[in-house]
């Protein structure tokens, strides 16, 4: 319960920051200063962005097929919001007690598919359905990947359960995370990002909502509050996926810093505040990268796409599967 | 095999374009300096952001570019040789003959036409410079203010004239009854001589003054 209410108020303080965040990145990496008016640096611009944004009108077309369109946004969010239940906080705060709880996560946040055939189909309008169809295809095609790779991790740690996962990692700092622990991880780590980023539609591989091409893709008929709900999704995504790699590749909770010799540099960097610290700061580090990633890559094509999950990742994620297989069994021996 | 190959050329493609970038957002602590065009080392330090955040901050301008011209009234002859070469009629003068030369203007020329009007339309202005080059007494210049849009086209026809209304009729009479009482004389000569007033345009001589011929290498 505590997680619950403590994700939902980041969740929305991270959106604002990280609209902001990723129009600095942006400007910086084009050579430019981004939002510089409001407030000092434009730190605020997001904030009057949001104001603007909800005082918009409700609009919902005549044509729309009412009752989905307007569900839409929250199914989406919903299923996203649903996997920050599971994710534990510190070493105190544990989530939701769910033995199976990456599996769930898994299986609750390819819901949001859902949501987004719903807005795209209901808009009644060839963007918004191409932007939908689009984007079903490609996080299906995506869940296997992403579903290989932690597979693999599971394989290797034993256990289903988040919090049990990052005690496994606890001990000698950075040395003791899954990723250094267990080096065959780091293949499943790339198809992870590779694949979360196309879970969370994020460029390069942001076909469902192509300016170029398709308006805004699913939500091009929505606007005001609504809209501001598949946005607020699409970085809840971002930032619940950076946590989920956290923990199951970079330790979780734990600290980075290991002891040297007398000085307890792991045991002064733990503890409750400690702990959510670590956990926040890999992975909004993860999310800087989402961004990076974004503007320095170019979109891909839709067989592309296809192509990149079903012909390169899913084959490497199953070999990779194999190898983790093989670890496992020689670590036991 | 290209598929193997296909793997490692976009690793190899992602790892360069990814340093591309982090290079990029790490030099934007670094901002371009507002150097004039005229600083030697201009084209240096190219790193780091570029934004010039206008109407807070400006790049210099030359102190000779071809902006906004500005007249210098009281060192006007109203000579109209700025008028004539202008290749666009944006200058639009109304002289008035004075009856007799009244004052001389700071390079010691004299005075002896009144501007009552001296519109410079920036409208229609192609910044070509020949009015300041024709300009015998250098009071028509080019400044190096170049911001000054308007909401209101008409806004940007720029008075230089400084008369009243008054003065001008006052100056347009004096010479009107300047020209009759000629009339009259030039009836009736054996009526009183009157001393005559150069009219002629050309009377006003500018001091010569050489100016500094752009060294060509």
């Amino acid at each position: 319960m505590l997680t619950f209410v403590f994700y939902l108020f980041f969740l929305l303080i991270f959106v604002v920051f990280a609209v902001y965040a990723e129009r600095k990145t942006a400007a910086f990496i084009q050579n430019r200063l981004g939002p510089m008016e409001v407030g000092p640096k434009g730190i605020l611009q997001t904030i009057a962005d949001l104001l603007k944004m909800l005082q918009k009108e409700d609009i919902k077309a005549d044509a729309v097929d009412k009752l989905p369109f307007l569900l839409a946004p929250f199914i989406v969010f919903t299923a996203v919001f649903a996997g920050f239940s599971v994710l534990p906080l510190n070493a105190y705060v544990a989530g939701s007690s769910i033995s199976g709880g990456l599996f769930l996560l898994l299986a609750i946040i390819s819901l949001d598919v859902l949501g987004i055939l719903m807005a795209g189909w209901s808009s009644n309008n060839k963007y918004s359905l191409y932007g939908a169809m689009r984007s079903v295809a490609q996080i299906i095609s995506y869940e296997v990947p992403i579903g290989l790779s932690v597979l693999c991790v599971v394989l290797i740690t034993g256990t289903l359960d988040l919090q049990e996962m990052s005690i496994q990692q606890t001990g000698s700092g950075f040395l003791s995370w899954n990723i250094i622990s267990h080096p065959v991880l780091l293949i499943p780590l790339v198809i992870f990002f590779i694949a979360a980023l196309a879970e969370s539609n994020r460029t390069p591989f942001d076909l469902p909502e192509s300016e170029s091409e398709l308006v805004a893709g699913y939500h091009t008929e929505y606007s005001g509050f609504r809209w501001g709900i598949f946005m607020l999704s699409e970085y809840g995504m971002m930032l619940l996926l950076s946590i989920v790699a956290t923990i199951i590749f970079f330790g979780g909770w734990n600290s980075p810093i290991p002891n040297f010799g007398s000085l307890k540099l792991y045991e002064w960097t733990s503890g409750m505040y400690w702990g959510t610290f670590w956990l926040l700061s890999k992975s909004l580090l993860l999310v800087f990268v989402q961004m990076w990633v974004r503007w320095t890559l170019p979109r891909l094509r839709v067989d592309q796409l296809m192509s990149l999950s079903w012909k390169y990742l899913t084959p490497l994620s199953l070999l990779m599967l194999f190898v983790c297989g093989i670890w496992k069994l020689w670590l036991v021996s | 095999m290209s598929y193997f190959k296909n793997i490692s050329y976009a690793l190899r493609t992602t790892r360069k374009g990814l340093a591309l970038t982090l290079k990029y957002f790490f030099s934007a602590r670094f901002r371009r300096n507002s150097k004039s065009v005229a600083a030697a080392n201009y084209f240096d330090g190219e790193k780091g952001t570029f934004t010039v955040q206008y109407p807070n901050e400006e790049i210099p301008v030359p102190d000779h570019g071809r902006y906004k011209l500005h007249n210098e009234i009281d060192d006007c002859i109203v000579c109209d040789k700025c008028a004539k070469i202008c290749p666009v009629d944006c200058i639009d003068i109304e002289p008035i003959r004075a009856v007799e030369e009244y004052g001389k203007t700071s390079d010691g020329t004299p005075l002896r036409i009144h501007a009552a009007k001296f519109d410079i339309d920036m409208a229609k202005c192609c910044f070509c410079g020949l009015c300041t080059v024709v300009c015998p007494t250098e009071c028509l210049t080019m400044t190096n203010e170049f911001d000054y849009s308007t909401a209101d086209i008409l806004d940007h026809n720029f008075s230089f004239g400084k008369m009243t209304e008054k003065e001008i009729t006052e100056k347009r009479n004096e010479f009107e009854e300047f020209q009759a009482k000629k009339e009259t004389i030039k009836s009736n000569p054996s009526s009183e001589k009157i001393k005559p007033v150069s009219l002629k345009k050309t009377g006003a001589k500018p001091v010569l003054k050489p100016r500094p011929t752009p060294k060509r290498k």
